[in-house]
């Protein structure tokens, strides 16, 4: 092989192998190139890089940036070439053009390894930076790791280590020690003995590594003939080291040519791209990734004493942090790291060691502050700079070629647009304009609706201001298609957000945007948040929006099997924690609760596999009102609910309400009751229809009315203002109407009813039944179709009459269909002597029926002497 | 598993002694690693630090000695631990019940010091004597004050022979005593006040402290003292099948002395306890795919022992001898629900969401359901 020789005499060029993003290697580099002066510097990365070169020397590029390569006509395919301050290659390209030097990119074209990318004769499983989407890719993580072989060989069971303390740990020439086979003092004596080991490795295990690697060594041969041709021999390559011995080969040009003969193609452009430090930690996904850039950063920033000088810093952010560390710890922690590297057999203290220390001496042995190290220091928040001229980032192009394909034109006049999600233009647009937003990208915002409020309607402000280019290049750093950076954005604040509220909020953005992928993601954090949050009412709170999700989902047709198994898992735990927090409320927490009650009774219907959970539920309703400790307005409403449901028999209801308005009971305690059995609320204006209907219960309020004694009586009055101004007009003339009668009546329901004032006595059932085909047709419903669709007639009728003026209330229109689909039932139960449908309810009306007609001389009695 | 330390046993009873002390029952692995060890060793101690490192964790000599591991855990623990002892630094190991603690602590002092019975044990009621000195009052009644009537406390003297003390449950030691060993380890010194001298430690003199760092009602170290420590928190058991090893086997030897017969399918509900445990513990499900509360317990391998004794017990005595889920149901519940009202939505959150669904599981459910209602 070709060894570089000394720098007096140069007639080979100078090869210097490195590590990608080692700061060691960037010292080495920068220390060889000031010896060695080549005329030339050439470097490991895309030639279509070479236009872009004068922007690295602007004053406002700051590291860490990328070179990004895509293909135009689909910046989805995209490569990153990123370069911190600390990597080799800038570290060179800085010299070059701080020196006057040329500077050549020698990689093979970014328009061959886009294309090699999508063509499946060229995938080979090999990632390198140029396929981004290979995640944890190392640059050596070839089929045998060239790197972990030699370390092994000096006895490391770290590769990584083995690396940094043979080359990374070398300071300029004041390092404490020598590396192996390399002089401190002759700064291009470690790269002839790492190209040494190199080539010894490529004998013994061959080339390891894929078919395109050959192309590209093949390829940068090719470019080193040349440019030394141009400048001469005395020219400088940076390039990984595992390519060494490749470029100091000799192979003839025309083999070399012939390598590189039928490589398909795409058109590609290139762009500088501000980086940060985070996405070139290794987790974050992207190839040549490195675990602690904010500690290399260091290294390679700090003139001397590094190890002291880190463990000042992270001093001082735990200072920050309002830890208390005191110069004392920092000597502690110094001299532990230093001991813990000799006990090692390190040269010099590393990350490992100090890690160590700090948790020792710094930390008490805790975890939770170095997760903050980790975050601030050793990962980092560098973000990197662009000059503006730099060409445009693709995001913007794959925006402007949707702006065209979807007709909606960039315009800085506000304008306001419909969009009716039914087609497939607008609900590409709401989708977009939803993802732009995700993006922080404001150029639409949602506007009131002007014609109705249809799950399928949107309405949109539009209005694109110069500074949202701004917004859209700095988006950039998310992706390089609209899609994938919302995905990409959604993914990382869903792992940031801290309140399950803001993870449902996002979960909701997500289906509107029409994210699938982000979804996984933000479905985990959201269970996460519910496993650990331990207030019923946050999680109560994040059930309808979920379950509002489920049905925006259906009408969008997006997956949403993730979010229902969510959706189901947050029911399970309410149903768990609900009890428990149902006691020891005062009346404004037990209000709360009430609409927290009535809230994940509507959403748990929604629900995918609703029977497992509803039947759950209605366990923990049937808890609730036998518990004394729970307030009365729970009770009464956990009975009311289990009662709607069918849940609850009639003359157990009856029961329940007797308990409740025993003598015994505080009467502030029984207006509650009341208040939550009979009262209305948003989503229920109908309460007061129940006690229309059911004598018996009217019967039981009235008689606990007047039974209330008179120094109580102003204070449960309020209350039952409260419940009973809520009705309806109807409600209450009818109810005042039943009252003034009196409980003489012979008892009955269907009796009570058919007295109301303005019928005749009685029931003609076979008029009545020819009602029936009218309302299943108002209602849509098919004739033959049980219960179960009653749920979604309810609300296309309830859509319906919104529609038609009547005022909306605020409710949600599920929860008022659902509360008119029960009162038509009762209806149906209540006559329908005969009617197959609703056997046990039938029969649960006709024993109600015969218990009144026995009681009913007793009740009349004591309302008689209450009166 | 924590082993009690014992310091009664005497010269001759060595023997006989029902536990013999590291540094007698490991004399032969001592004394292959100080025949061998070729590293330099800090003043007075018996091994390198290497060699230390090597004696817990294990491994085998150029001579084919086998040096068996007395500490199965992450190697960086020992490390940083032998380290601190050698930079002079007292060393604080913390980890809740069941961590291995005392274990380290003793084996650490047998290697570096080659004795581990300079042990002063921390309760509420340890007295400033058991740190300091206490005075032979015979003695002093009879011949005034001096070093003769004065009865040295282990620490006092490990401070003048250079060795290493140790102090079990620092935290259980009431604060103002803790105190007292902020000048011993800031100046190194014990002033006698009473005879107007000092005790000066001689190099090699170092301390291992232990603590528990779950228990309720400590005696927080105060930050002087604190500051005098490198801390090393000792993990519990890393894989599931490490904490079913050490339960299965403490299980067997508890149930041998109890006399309990064996349960031949017992390990199955022992995994069981194991997976509860630590999934509870973790607050996430083993296969990280959902998170959890934890309850206010420790729920540490040392309760999951004697959840499954309590198991095999009721097993052997009520039931066919066959180790049942519901034999360890009301044993678990015991140990998850501490705090009535928080850790009980916990235990049923944890059953309704996790338990249920889980193949394989149904009889366990049912069990627990049985006893939580």
């Amino acid at each position: 092989m070709t060894a570089p020789t000394a720098p007096t005499a140069l007639t080979a060029p100078l090869l210097l192998g490195v590590r990608h993003h080692g700061p060691g290697s960037a010292r080495a580099v920068r220390a060889a190139l000031d010896a060695a002066k080549p005329p030339a510097v050439l470097i490991e990365g895309p030639p279509e890089g070479d236009a872009l070169l004068p922007l690295a020397a602007d004053e406002r590029m700051s590291p860490p940036v990328a070179l990004l390569a895509h293909a135009v006509d689909d910046p989805g395919r995209a490569a990153f070439w990123p370069m911190a301050e600390f990597s080799p290659e800038w570290v060179a390209l800085r010299w070059a053009l701080d020196h006057g030097a040329a500077v050549r990119f020698i990689d093979l074209p970014a328009t061959h390894t886009l294309a090699m990318a999508k063509d499946p004769t060229w995938e080979d499983g090999e990632g390198e930076e140029a396929d981004a989407g290979e995640p944890d890719e190392m640059r050596h993580g070839l089929r045998i790791d060239p790197i972990a072989v030699l370390a092994e060989t000096a006895g490391y069971d770290d590769p990584e280590r083995w690396w940094e303390d043979v080359i990374e740990h070398r300071g300029t020439g004041s390092a404490p020690n020598g590396p192996p086979g390399g002089d401190g003092h002759d700064p291009i004596a470690v790269f002839t003995g790492l190209a040494e080991a190199m080539a010894a490795l490529r004998e013994t295990y061959g080339h390891g590594g894929p078919d395109r690697d050959l192309i590209r060594e093949a390829y940068m041969r090719l470019q080193l003939r040349a440019a030394r041709k141009e400048y001469g021999d005395g020219v400088a390559v940076v390039c990984g080291a595992w390519h060494v011995p490749a470029l100091a080969a000799k192979t003839t040009a025309t083999a070399d040519r012939s390598l590189l003969k039928g490589l398909p193609k795409v058109k590609t452009e290139i762009t500088w791209v501000p980086w940060t430090h985070r996405r070139l930690a290794r987790h974050s996904g992207y190839g040549a990734g490195i675990d602690s850039p904010g500690w290399y950063g260091h290294l390679f920033a700090v003139p001397d004493r590094p190890v002291e000088r880190w463990l000042t810093k992270v001093a001082g952010l735990l200072r920050d942090e309002d830890r208390i560390v005191s110069s004392a710890h920092v000597i502690e922690a110094v001299r532990l790291a230093g001991t813990l590297a000799t006990m090692r057999g390190r040269p010099l203290a590393g990350l490992t060691e100090t890690i160590d220390a700090v948790r020792a001496v710094m930390c008490e042995g805790s975890d939770v502050p170095l997760r903050l190290i980790r975050d601030r220091l050793i990962i980092g928040d560098v973000l990197g700079e662009v000059p503006e001229d730099a060409p445009a980032v693709p995001l913007q192009r794959d925006l402007t070629r949707l702006q065209r394909t979807l007709r909606l034109k960039p315009e800085a006049l506000e304008r306001d647009i419909d969009l009716d999600l039914r087609k497939e233009n607008d609900a590409a647009r709401s989708r977009l304009l939803h993802r732009l937003r995700l993006l922080g990208v404001g150029w639409g915002e949602p506007a009131a609706g002007r014609a109705g409020t249809g799950t399928f309607r949107e309405s949109w402000r539009l209005r694109w201001e110069p500074e949202l280019h701004v917004r859209v290049a700095e988006a950039g750093v998310w992706g390089t298609t609209v899609l994938a950076a919302a995905t990409a954005k959604a993914e990382s604040e869903a792992a940031s957000a801290t309140a399950l509220a803001e993870v449902t909020a996002l979960a909701e953005r997500c289906l509107l945007a029409g994210l699938s992928d982000a979804l996984p993601a933000v479905m985990k954090a959201l269970a996460d948040r519910a496993a650990l949050d331990a207030d019923v009412g946050h999680l109560a709170q994040a059930l309808p929006a979920l379950a509002r999700s489920l049905r925006y989902g259906d009408v969008r047709s997006t997956d949403t099997a993730a979010l229902g198994e969510v959706a189901t898992g947050l029911a399970l735990r309410i149903c768990v924690g609900l009890p428990p927090a149902c006691t020891g409320l005062d009346a404004d927490g037990a209000a709360e609760m009430r609409g927290h009650l009535d809230a994940v009774h509507t959403a748990i219907r929604l629900l995918p596999d609703a029977e497992d959970v509803t039947g759950h539920w209605a366990a923990v309703l049937r808890k609730l009102p036998a518990r004394d400790s729970v307030p009365g307005v729970i009770r009464g409403r956990a009975a009311r609910l289990l009662l709607d449901d069918g849940r609850l028999a009639e003359d157990e209801a009856a029961r329940l309400m007797g308990l409740a308005l025993s003598p015994g009971t505080p009467p502030a305690d029984a207006a509650a009751w009341i208040e939550g059995f009979v009262g209305g609320g948003p989503g229920n204006p109908g309460g007061g229809m129940l006690l229309v209907h059911d004598e018996r219960l009217l019967g039981l309020v009235d008689a606990w009315l007047t039974g209330v004694p008179a120094e109580a009586f102003t204070d449960v009055l309020p209350l039952l203002r409260r419940t009973f101004s809520a009705y309806e007009p109807g409600v209450r003339r009818t109810l005042g109407e039943l009252v003034r009668r009196g409980p003489a009546a012979n008892g009955g329901p269907a009796r009570a009813e058919a007295a109301v004032p303005g019928f005749g006595a009685g029931l003609d059932e076979a008029r009545a039944d020819g009602v029936l085909p009218l309302v299943r047709m108002l209602l849509g419903m098919n004739q033959d179709s049980g219960d179960e669709d009653g749920g979604d007639a309810g609300a296309m009728g309830q859509g319906a009459v919104n529609e038609g003026g009547r005022e909306a209330g605020g409710g949600d229109p599920g929860a008022m269909g659902q509360g008119g689909v029960n009162q038509r039932d009762r209806y149906a139960g209540g006559r329908d002597q005969g009617g197959g449908d609703e056997g046990a309810r039938d029969q649960g009306a006709r024993d109600l029926g015969s218990g009144d007609q026995g009681g009913g001389e007793e009740d009349n009695d004591l309302v008689g002497a209450g009166r | 598993m924590t082993v009690p330390a014992t310091a009664e046993a005497t010269e001759a009873a060595r023997d006989e002694a029902l536990r013999p002390h590291a540094e007698d029952a490991f004399a032969h692995e001592l004394s292959a690693l100080a025949a061998a060890d070729d590293r330099p060793r800090p003043a007075r101690w018996r091994l390198s630090p290497w060699a230390v490192a090597t004696y817990l964790l294990g491994g085998t000599l150029p001579d084919g000695t086998v040096i068996t591991p007395k500490y199965v855990g992450p190697r960086r623990i020992v490390e940083v631990a032998v380290t601190t002892l050698a930079t002079d630094r007292a060393l604080l190991l913390l980890g809740v019940p069941g961590t291995a603690k005392t274990w380290v602590s003793e084996h650490l002092a047998a290697a570096v010091s080659g004795d581990s019975t300079l042990l002063v044990q921390g309760t509420a009621g340890t007295p400033e004597e058991a740190i300091r000195y206490g005075w032979n009052y015979a003695q002093l009644l009879a011949h005034g004050p001096s070093r003769d009537a004065l009865v040295p406390s282990p620490v006092m003297r490990a401070m003048s022979d250079g060795m290493t003390a140790r102090v079990e449950e620092l935290t259980r030691i009431p604060a103002d005593v803790q105190d007292t060993l902020i000048t011993i380890l800031s100046e190194k010194t014990l002033p006698i006040p009473e005879l107007g001298q000092e005790v000066q430690a001689v190099r090699g003199f170092n301390l291992i402290a232990t603590a528990n760092d779950r228990d309720r009602g400590v005696n927080d170290l105060s930050s002087a003292l604190r500051r005098r420590f490198n801390t090393v928190v000792l993990p519990l058991p890393a894989t599931p099948e490490a904490e079913v090893d050490i339960v299965s086997r403490r299980v067997d030897q508890i149930g041998r002395s109890l006399d309990l017969p064996a349960a031949p399918e017992g390990v199955d509900e022992i995994r069981r306890v194991v997976t509860v445990f630590r999934e509870l513990r973790d607050g996430v499900t083993t296969d990280g795919r959902t998170k959890l509360k934890s309850p206010s317990g420790t729920l540490s391998t040392a309760e999951a022992i004697s959840v499954v004794t309590n198991g095999l017990a009721l097993a052997a005595h009520f039931g066919d001898g066959v180790l049942r889920p519901g034999d360890v149901a009301a044993g678990i519940l015991g140990a998850v629900v501490r705090d009535p009202a928080a850790d009980r939505v916990i235990w049923q959150e944890y059953l309704e969401t996790v338990v249920r669904e889980r193949d394989g599981w149904k009889d366990f459910y049912r069990a627990c359901r049985e006893v939580s209602a």
